[in-house]
């Protein structure tokens, strides 16, 4: 798909303004294999989206889309502008009683397509003292719905703490993403199994140090 | 006097012709296959980063005390923010710590550089002292204060108040020294981080007792006297460029290098104490800003005080 030069631009300066701010970097990342795969993290602030594709290499950058919210990214011309053309996001409609297609049939459609999706499985942004939120089941239908689908845990590290609710400025402290080994939904795995292996997986790299 | 034939602009193209002899040594020990991997990587990346490290620093010397003063600022930001990385704060100290990035550390550089040294002597350690704790305090968190509010204290006098001496070198007029301040920063910043290379390289060919085992797996007695003691004869030999004598020379690098070591281990028990192995990941093959600038950082107010006391 070909972006226009003020998305590109956006795009770049988002990039280059997340690295040089929060030294970002990203650890363990896994090296792509033939399938398709979503990159699963932690969701506390709106910068989560660019720190974790501001440490992807540029080629795995543009062939991963952000999974996002449409009732928030469509509130203005601005934020829609930005999440479709800067972000390239999947947006889906993430009320149930309100929606008419299938967000996971969505999602899926793009990893069907080759190509890599951000997805946060908490559902939301997460604001309370709490590490992670229960996740949502979406992950996990998603999972069933495209089986050859890689999940990549990763956790992003002190965004909590550079862009705390309610703060405006934030603190500029360094950033890194953490991944860990790339997992799949197992044959006859419940949904609730798989649910608690996955936050398990995530809490462990917020635990890993060095 | 022209700013290509001052004595600082000599010793940056000593460090050069020193860079390009260390590149073609360092070349030859690993393609004759005496320095094996890891350490041929390490030396090739820590030599890479040497080049535009004296390369930023030529630079900034060439342009002035206003580039000078901004470059440390931009360190002390860079080395705030490994710091507070680090550190047990929390949510709660989000606003202390973005008035110690925003607030107290451009303030300190603009007091330096308007040469406002009595107000640059206590900002830090006496306002932002009384007067950070407050912010922290009525967020109503107290587990964890004192450690929190200590941390990003420590975090300010480090990474900003000594980092800011180096610039503060600048603004002394010493009577009766036919030279600028600017060559005894070049003087310091040579010393100092001379002391820290041959330390390392001391203790790798020779290095055999360790110092503190717990607090620096790497740092031997031999590597500390012999860098210590060279990085000495190499003041003393600067001693022209200098307004000291020969004795006074050696004696002052004698204490700038002691302090620079001194310092070195206390930041190291800090990254140990923490179960970091290196500040960051900025400076490649050297790890973060602080692994590089925590020598200077203890040594720099000292040497200003010296200066200050002994030559004005």
């Amino acid at each position: 798909m070909t972006a226009t030069i003020a998305a590109r631009m956006t795009r770049a300066g988002l990039v280059a303004a997340a690295r040089v701010l929060l030294s970002l970097r990203a650890i363990d990342l896994p090296p792509k294999g033939s399938g398709p795969r979503v990159l699963v993290a932690n969701h506390v602030s709106h910068a989560d989206f660019v720190a974790l594709w501001s440490v992807l290499p540029k080629q795995l950058r543009l062939q991963t889309r952000p999974v996002a919210g449409a009732d928030y990214w469509e509130r203005s011309d601005l934020r829609r502008w930005t999440a479709n053309h800067v972000f390239r996001a999947v947006l889906i409609d993430r009320d149930p009683a309100s929606r008419r297609s299938d967000p996971v049939e969505a999602v899926a459609e793009v990893l069907r397509s080759g190509e890599d999706v951000i997805f946060f499985p908490e559902g939301t942004r997460n604001l309370t003292d709490a590490r992670l939120l229960p996740l949502k089941s979406g992950i996990y239908h998603l999972a069933r719905t495209v089986p050859e689908v890689e999940i990549v845990p990763a956790w992003i590290l002190n965004l909590d703490r550079i862009l705390p609710k309610g703060a405006f400025l934030p603190v500029p402290l360094n950033c890194a993403v953490r991944f860990g080994t790339p997992m799949q939904v197992g044959p006859g795995e419940s949904r609730e199994d798989f649910l608690n292996r996955l936050s398990s997986a995530m809490l462990a790299l917020a635990e890993a140090k060095g | 006097m022209d700013r290509f034939h001052s004595p600082s602009a000599y010793v940056f193209y000593g460090l050069f012709a020193f860079l390009i002899l260390a590149t073609l040594v360092a070349q030859f020990l690993i393609r004759s296959g005496r320095v094996t991997e890891p350490t041929a990587g390490n030396l090739t990346q820590r030599i890479r980063a040497w080049w535009v490290m004296i390369g930023v620093l030529a630079l900034i010397f060439t342009l002035g005390a206003g580039a000078i003063t901004l470059f440390f600022a931009l360190c002390s930001m860079a080395a705030l923010r490994e710091f507070a990385t680090i550190t047990h704060t929390r949510r709660d100290d989000h606003d202390g710590l973005a008035i110690a990035f925003y607030l107290i550390l451009p303030l300190q550089y603009l007091l330096v550089y308007f040469e406002v040294p009595v107000f640059a002597a206590l900002l830090i350690p006496v306002y932002s002292f009384l007067l950070l704790p407050v912010i922290t305090v009525f967020k109503g968190e107290v587990q964890g204060f004192l450690t929190r509010v200590s941390e990003t204290q420590w975090g300010l006098m480090v990474c900003v108040y000594c980092v800011s001496h180096i610039p503060a070198i600048l603004t002394l007029d010493i009577p009766f020294y036919r030279y600028s301040a600017f060559t005894l920063v070049a003087w310091l910043i040579l010393v100092v981080q001379a002391s820290d290379v041959l330390q390392y390289i001391w203790g790798k060919s020779i290095g055999r007792h360790l110092l503190a085992p717990r607090v620096s797996p790497s740092k031997t007695v031999e590597g500390l006297v012999g860098g210590m003691l060279s990085a000495t004869v190499l003041g003393m030999a600067l001693t022209p460029i200098t307004p000291f004598r020969w004795w006074e020379a050696g004696l002052i690098a004698l204490t700038v290098t002691g302090f620079g070591t001194l310092g070195g281990l206390i930041m190291s028990a800090i990254k140990r104490d923490r179960g970091v192995k290196d500040w960051g990941t900025l400076v490649q093959g050297h790890g973060g800003i602080l692994d590089r600038l925590d020598s200077l950082v203890f040594s720099a107010p000292v040497f200003l005080h010296i200066l200050a006391w002994g030559w004005m």
